[in-house]
């Protein structure tokens, strides 16, 4: 391994600071996110030691900037600083000094000059009703603003829920019309980063992987990134053993909770959702919601606040019976009315006998 | 009734097995499906192993469910007239009037029994839609399966299902479709035992031996 490049990304972390030894921890730990063989972390060391920080920009549409407050947050500090200077976030719409028409200049400069050399992070849906009207940046819609920035870039990645398939915008009934990046911009380079929010590791390990290898991960039919959604959760959880052993919580504080039994039966979407929240966690690795005690809500599923809605409720209920009405209680009383139906019938059977052989007589 | 009754062979062997392992599988499935759908029972033993062995008896009762669908498939083609892919659809014009007839009796519109040999064409009809049912119920199991164990074998027995729905919903409609086939596994007893009775001709003993006693009066 060679002295750094000048102007490298290991360059300008080692000006502000960072030591050798937290320099390869954060490439081992990129590495370990990857999943790579052996040698990985080595290869992702000289991968920083010579390239360049590519430029980013990061578009903000229907969003909560909640994928914002999980970037910001990698509170390990040698994480925070790298993810901070291995990108160069030129535009930014809530952490950039510039504001009006500066801000605009900053972001159409990129575009301008560095067509097909930048990296772009959306946040956020992107409404297609009424002709995108209802979410607009200095004038321009959403829509219009993606297809020119994502068109443009090297590669675009879809950050959260939103950016994804629409997320929380796109839930039923959906009145803005609000889809994801896949369906608002076609024909460019993505790739999606679904949670809500996502996991600022994630996103680290994909721009890491691109400057490492020059490509995107791999990603899985609905265009995730293997390395972080190829296993499913319930079967990477810590409280599996509970779940296989039939040791449940019954009820939020019951002797179970406590003891730290599987949330299965409060409604927990582990079975359901692919993510590496048991591996990655959050919050510099403390916990994550199962560890606390919470079950898994699906948000790193296709259209989550749809599809896994009751959040505490293994199923959903049967539409058109009441809010209680679960697939049981239909199923059991559809099962007993036929029952009673088939008593009915008998009864009348017993009585249309008796007229019959009266008749015979 | 005094007339002379023909012992005929009706349900071939794979017929019979395929009905009675259709029988134990559904009460397996049963029991342990409402379990992985919402654990009834709580041990608290340290050895237990409850949902693992109820998902693997489910499982265990999934491969021999479809190894006999499949036989069954096999001998809607290669059977007998009764166990023929054709009773089972109103192709025919005697089919249709059977139709009429059969449902007429259930209703007390008409007195006259179905006499029917095979399948009456009211029994016919519920059997595909079981078997419609039973296949949903075999795709959307391994698409469910699929989830934790990924791979090309699943995928083409279930596995594509969840490019066409969520899997919340294919959860959904698993549990829901098993208390379809509740209803009709009643309504299937019942009128079984009751043509039975009224027909006499040992309908209820012909899924176990195979033969039923017939008059003359049965559709050919």
């Amino acid at each position: 391994m060679g002295e750094a490049k000048s102007g490298s990304i290991y360059d300008s972390l080692r000006k502000k600071g960072v030591s050798r030894r937290d320099f390869m921890k954060f490439c081992s730990l990129m590495a370990a996110t990857l999943a790579l063989p052996v040698g990985g972390a080595a290869r992702i060391a000289e991968a920083l030691e010579k390239k360049q920080k590519p430029t980013l920009v990061w578009l903000e549409f229907q969003d909560c900037c909640g994928n914002t407050e999980s970037f910001l947050r990698a509170n390990d500090p040698t994480v925070a600083q790298i993810v901070l200077d291995i990108l160069s976030v030129d535009y930014h719409e809530t952490i950039m000094a510039p504001a009006g028409k500066q801000a605009e200049k900053s972001l159409s400069d990129v575009v301008k000059n560095q067509k097909g050399k930048y990296l772009v992070v959306v946040e956020g849906a992107i409404p297609l009703k009424d002709g995108g009207v209802y979410c607009t940046i200095g004038g321009r819609t959403a829509h219009d603003i993606a297809k020119e920035v994502c068109g443009n870039a090297m590669a675009t990645i879809a950050i959260g829920a939103c950016a994804w398939d629409g997320g929380i915008p796109a839930a039923a009934p959906n009145p803005t019309g609000a889809v994801g990046v896949k369906d608002a911009v076609k024909g460019i380079t993505l790739i999606n980063l679904p949670g809500c929010p996502a996991n600022v590791v994630n996103l680290t390990g994909t721009v890491v992987h691109f400057l490492t290898f020059g490509s995107l991960p791999l990603t899985d039919s609905m265009g995730r990134p293997l390395f972080a959604y190829g296993r499913r959760i319930h079967d990477a959880c810590e409280r599996r053993a509970h779940y296989d052993a039939g040791r449940f919580v019954q009820a939020w504080g019951d002797d179970g909770h406590k003891k730290g039994w599987c949330l299965y039966q409060m409604g927990c979407k582990g079975p359901e959702t692919f993510k590496n929240c048991p591996a990655q966690k959050w919050n510099q690795g403390t916990s994550w919601p199962v560890q606390a005690g919470h079950g898994c809500i699906g948000c790193a599923a296709p259209h989550f606040w749809d599809t896994m809605t009751p959040f505490y409720k293994r199923l959903e209920n049967v539409p058109g019976f009441g809010v209680e009405a679960n697939v049981d209680k239909f199923g059991a009383g559809l099962a007993a009315a036929t029952a009673a139906g088939l008593v009915v019938h008998r009864i009348l059977r017993a009585s249309k006998k008796e007229k019959s052989s009266e008749e015979e007589k | 009734m005094t007339t002379e009754r023909k012992r005929t062979y009706i349900w071939e062997v794979p017929v019979r097995l395929t009905h009675w392992i259709n029988f134990f599988a559904l009460i397996a499935f049963s029991v342990t499906g409402l379990y992985i759908g919402g654990p009834y029972i709580h041990p608290y033993s340290e050895q237990s192993y409850t949902m693992g062995w109820m998902r693997f008896f489910h499982l265990l009762a999934g491969y021999v469910f479809l190894m006999s669908i499949i036989t069954r498939i096999y001998w809607a083609f290669a059977g007998n007239r009764y166990a023929n892919w054709r009773v089972f659809l109103p192709i025919t014009r005697k089919q249709r009037e059977d139709l009429e007839g059969a449902t007429k009796y259930y209703l007390f519109m008409s007195k006259k029994p179905p006499y029917a040999a095979g399948h009456t064409m009211c029994a016919g009809i519920a059997y595909f839609v079981l078997f419609l049912l039973f296949l949903f119920q075999i795709f959307s199991g391994f698409a469910l399966l699929s989830y934790g164990s990924p791979g090309f074998f699943h995928l083409i027995l279930g596995g594509w299902l969840n490019s066409l729905m969520g899997i919340q919903a294919i959860r959904f409609w698993h549990h829901m479709v098993m208390y379809f086939i509740w209803v009709i596994a009643l309504i299937h007893i019942y009128l079984a035992t009751w043509l039975d009775s009224v027909e006499g001709n040992g309908l209820m003993g012909s899924i176990f031996g195979g033969y039923k006693f017939i008059t003359g009066k049965e559709w050919e």
